[in-house]
C-alpha cells in the first residue's frame, strides 16, 4: 500500500507536461502481439492454405504418387453430393444438444448466480470438476452407463419408455445425449457470467412496475442474459457439430456425423483433397449459420 | 372515514437476526401529502420506505392504504411506485420503453400518448430512443421519475433520489420534484438524510432515529421547537446549555444553569421539572462587548471568541463559555457590524422565547455540537 502510495506521489508531478511517447512504447503493443501473431501464422494460417489448396488438388493422386494442382473444384461438388446426409445429420444433432444444453445449463447457471449464496464457488467448481478426466475416457464411462445391461436401461425398460428389448446405445438419443453431456459446461459458463452480472435491483424495479416474477424474468433477466445465451450456444454448437467422438462411441456408422466422414476421408481413405474439402464446406457452413444467428439475436457484444 | 387515501403503518416492525430496523412505528400520512423520512444511515428509514414497497416484508405490523391492507401483497400488486436511489433504469430498453414498462405490464392502452406526456412533464421530450447509458446523472433520476409517476401509484416513493447528483443539479431537481408534486397531486413519500433537501420539500418531516420516529411535523415547527436533544441537533444545529427547572414565573418556567438563572415561556417548553436542556438556535443567539449593550428583556451568558469563520451570508462565532464548552453564535452579514476578533470578551444574548426547553437525562453535559447518538 505505502509502496504505491508513494510511487503515485513521485510520479505525480513528472506527468505534467506528459513525456512525448517515446519509440519503445509505440512498439509494445507490436510486439504483445508477436508470439500469438507467429503462432497462428505458423500453425494456423499456413496449414488453412495449404488445406485449402489440398480441396483443390487432382483427386486421382495418391500419397505414394503425389497430388497434382488442378484446381479442381469438383471436389467440393462431388463431396457433398456423397455426404450430404451426414452434414445434415451433424447439424440436426448438434442443434438438439444445443437446445438441451441451453434447457439444461440455463437454469442451472441461473441457480448459481442468483441463488447460491453460498455455494457459489463450489458449484462452480463441480461444473467445471469433468474437465479434469479426458473428454475420450467421459465418453468411454458413457458407453457403459448407457449398455445394454446397464441401470439407465434397465429403468427404462422397466417404466416402459424403453420396449423389452429397446436399447439406448448405438441409437441417434445416445450421440445426441453424449454431445449434451459433453458441451454442457460450454453452455453453463457463459450463462453464468451473465447472470451473475444481473443487477437484483432492476428485479426489484420491474417488479414494482407490475411484473410478476414470470414477466420480469422474460422482460429483464432474459434480455439481459442474451450475450450469454449467444456466447454459450455458439460454444455448444460450433464444437459438437464437427465432433465425431460421440458419434464413433455411442453410435454405429447410421449415426456417423460429417467429423467421422472426414475423419475417415484423412486416416482411412487417404482421400486428402477430399477430406480438405468436406473441412472447409463445414466451416463455410458454420460460419454462414453462425453469422444469421448474430444478427438475428441482435447481441452486438458478442461479435 | 375520513381516510380514503391516507397511507397509515400501524406499529410496523422489521429486523433482520438481532437488529432491529424499524422499531413499533406508527404514523399516518395524509393522501395528497408530500412527507420526508430524515435520519441519519441505518435509522431504518429505507427499509420503511421497502415495506411500504413490498420489497421487505414487515417482521409484524401493518401497512395500510386507504384503509385496506396491503402489507402481505406482492410489490407488483401494489399501488405504489418507486423511484430508486440506483435510478435502477432497464439498461436493455431505450428511455420510452423504460417510461412505458408500467403501462405495459398493465396492459393499459393508448401508451405512446402518455408516454410522450411524462417525457414532457420531467422536460425530456426527444430523448425517447437514447438508451440510460447515453444520458447524464440528472436525465437518469428524471426518467425514473416519470417511469415511476406515469402508473399514477396512490403513493410515489422516493429513496434518496437525488443522492447521486451534485449540488446544482439537486437543488435544481428539488424544485422541479416539488413542482411535479403540486401539479400531480400524488402522495410523495421522500426517504433522505439531507435536512435541507427534507425541510425545502415536504409539508411533513418525521425525524427518524434507531428505527423510531424522534418528531413528526412541519419543517418550521421541527425547527424553531425541537422535542428531543436528537432533533435539535440533526435539523440545524443548537446550543443546548444542561441546566435544571428551579421554579415557575407566571407564564415562564425558571431554569438554573452554570450558576446563573434564565427563564423560558412555558409554551416553549417540552418539559417543566428536572433536568433540562436550554437551547438556542445559534442564528438567535447575539454577541454584544459587555453586559450594559445587552437590549433590555434580553438573556445572557459571557465568554471569549475562539473561533470565527465568514461564511459569506454570515459569520460564524464559537464562544467559550466560563464553565468550559463552545457556544455557537450566527452573525449575519446583512448590516454593517464591525467583525469581533477572536479572543475578544462577549456577551451573547438572546430573547427568552427564542429559547426552549428539552429534558435532559441527568448527567449529561452540554449539547451543542451536532450529536451522532441520541442523548439515551
Amino acid at each position: 500500500m505505502s509502496v504505491v502510495g508513494h510511487l503515485g506521489t513521485a510520479v505525480g508531478p513528472h506527468e505534467t507536461p506528459p513525456p512525448p511517447p517515446r519509440r519503445g512504447r509505440r512498439l509494445l503493443p507490436y510486439l504483445l502481439l508477436l508470439p500469438g501473431g507467429l503462432w497462428l501464422t505458423i500453425f494456423f494460417a499456413v496449414p488453412a492454405v495449404q488445406l485449402a489448396a489440398t480441396s483443390l488438388y487432382d483427386p486421382s493422386g495418391s500419397l505414394q504418387d503425389g497430388y497434382a494442382m488442378t484446381w479442381e473444384f469438383g471436389n467440393y461438388a462431388d463431396a457433398l453430393s456423397a455426404y450430404w446426409p451426414h452434414f445434415v445429420r451433424s447439424l440436426i444433432y448438434a442443434g438438439i444438444a444445443t437446445v438441451l444444453c441451453l434447457l439444461l445449463g440455463y437454469p442451472l447457471a441461473y441457480a448459481i448466480a442468483q441463488k447460491a449464496t453460498r455455494f457459489k464457488n463450489l458449484m462452480l467448481v463441480c461444473v467445471i470438476a469433468p474437465f479434469f478426466t479426458s473428454f475420450l475416457v467421459r465418453t468411454l464411462a458413457w458407453k457403459t452407463i448407457l449398455s445394454d445391461n446397464g441401470w439407465v436401461v434397465g429403468v427404462l425398460r422397466d417404466v416402459g419408455i424403453l420396449g423389452a428389448d429397446g436399447r439406448l446405445l448405438a441409437t441417434s438419443a445416445a450421440v445426441v445425449l453424449g454431445l449434451t453431456y459433453n458441451f454442457l459446461p460450454f453452455m453453463v459458463l457463459p450463462l453464468y457470467a451473465s447472470l451473475d452480472r444481473l443487477d437484483g435491483r432492476l428485479l426489484e424495479a420491474a417488479s414494482d412496475l407490475y411484473a410478476s416474477p414470470l414477466r420480469a424474468f422474460a422482460k429483464v433477466t432474459l434480455p439481459l442474459s442474451m450475450p450469454g445465451v449467444v456466447a454459450g450456444t455458439l460454444l455448444t454448437f460450433i464444437p459438437a457439430a464437427g465432433d465425431y467422438i460421440n458419434a464413433e462411441l455411442l453410435g454405429t456408422p447410421n449415426q456417423y456425423m460429417i467429423g467421422n466422414v472426414i475423419d475417415s476421408a484423412f486416416l482411412v481413405r487417404l482421400d486428402y483433397p477430399q477430406a480438405a474439402a468436406l473441412s472447409f464446406i463445414l466451416m463455410a457452413a458454420i460460419l454462414a449459420m453462425v453469422f444469421v444467428y448474430v444478427k438475428r439475436a441482435g447481441t452486438d457484444e458478442v461479435l | 372515514m375520513a381516510d380514503k387515501g391516507d397511507l397509515r403503518l400501524v406499529n410496523l416492525t422489521k429486523r433482520f437476526g438481532v437488529f432491529t430496523a424499524v422499531d413499533d412505528l406508527s404514523l399516518t400520512i395524509p393522501q395528497g401529502g408530500f412527507f420526508a423520512l430524515l435520519g441519519a444511515s441505518g435509522c431504518g428509514k429505507t427499509t420503511t420506505l421497502r415495506m411500504v414497497a413490498g420489497l421487505e416484508e414487515p417482521t409484524s405490523g401493518k401497512v395500510l392504504l386507504g384503509g385496506s391492507d396491503i402489507s402481505r401483497l406482492r410489490p407488483y400488486k401494489r399501488p405504489v411506485n418507486t423511484v430508486f436511489q440506483s435510478y435502477a433504469l432497464f439498461p436493455h430498453l431505450d428511455v420510452f420503453e423504460n417510461v412505458a414498462f408500467g403501462l405495459r405490464r398493465r396492459g393499459v392502452g393508448d401508451i405512446r400518448a402518455q408516454v410522450e406526456r411524462m417525457l414532457a412533464l420531467v422536460q425530456l421530450e426527444g430523448y425517447g430512443k437514447r438508451r440510460p447509458a447515453q444520458l447524464s446523472g440528472g436525465q437518469q433520476q428524471r426518467v425514473a421519475l416519470a417511469r415511476a409517476l406515469i402508473n399514477h401509484p396512490r403513493v410515489l416513493l422516493l429513496d434518496e433520489p437525488l443522492g447521486a447528483l451534485d449540488l446544482k443539479l439537486r437543488r435544481q431537481m428539488q424544485i422541479e420534484l416539488k413542482r411535479i408534486q403540486t401539479e400531480v397531486g400524488l402522495t410523495f413519500v421522500h426517504v433522505t438524510h439531507d435536512q435541507e433537501e427534507a425541510m425545502t420539500m415536504a409539508d411533513t418531516v418525521a425525524v427518524m432515529n434507531a428505527g423510531r420516529i424522534e418528531q413528526l411535523g412541519a419543517p418550521a415547527e421541527l425547527y424553531e421547537f425541537p422535542s428531543t436533544p436528537f432533533v435539535a441537533n440533526f435539523l440545524g444545529q443548537s446550543n443546548l446549555l444542561a441546566g435544571e427547572v428551579s421554579g415557575r414565573s407566571g407564564q415562564d418556567i425558571l431554569v438554573s444553569a452554570y450558576g446563573s438563572r434564565f427563564s423560558v415561556p412555558a409554551g416553549r417548553c417540552r418539559a417543566v421539572d428536572g433536568d433540562v436542556y436550554l437551547g438556542v438556535r445559534p442564528e438567535k443567539l447575539h454577541l454584544a462587548p459587555n453586559s450594559d449593550s445587552v437590549p433590555a428583556g434580553h438573556q445572557w451568558v459571557t465568554g471569549v471568541v475562539s473561533d470565527s469563520s465568514y461564511v459569506g451570508v454570515s459569520t460564524q462565532y464559537l464562544v467559550r463559555t466560563p464553565w468550559g464548552t463552545e457556544i455557537s453564535a450566527f452573525a449575519s452579514n446583512a448590516g454593517v457590524l464591525a467583525q469581533v476578533p477572536v479572543g475578544a470578551q462577549v456577551v451573547a444574548y438572546w430573547r427568552p422565547d427564542h429559547a426552549f426547553l428539552l429534558s435532559r437525562q441527568a448527567g449529561a453535559g452540554d449539547a451543542t455540537q451536532p450529536l451522532l447518538e441520541p442523548v439515551p
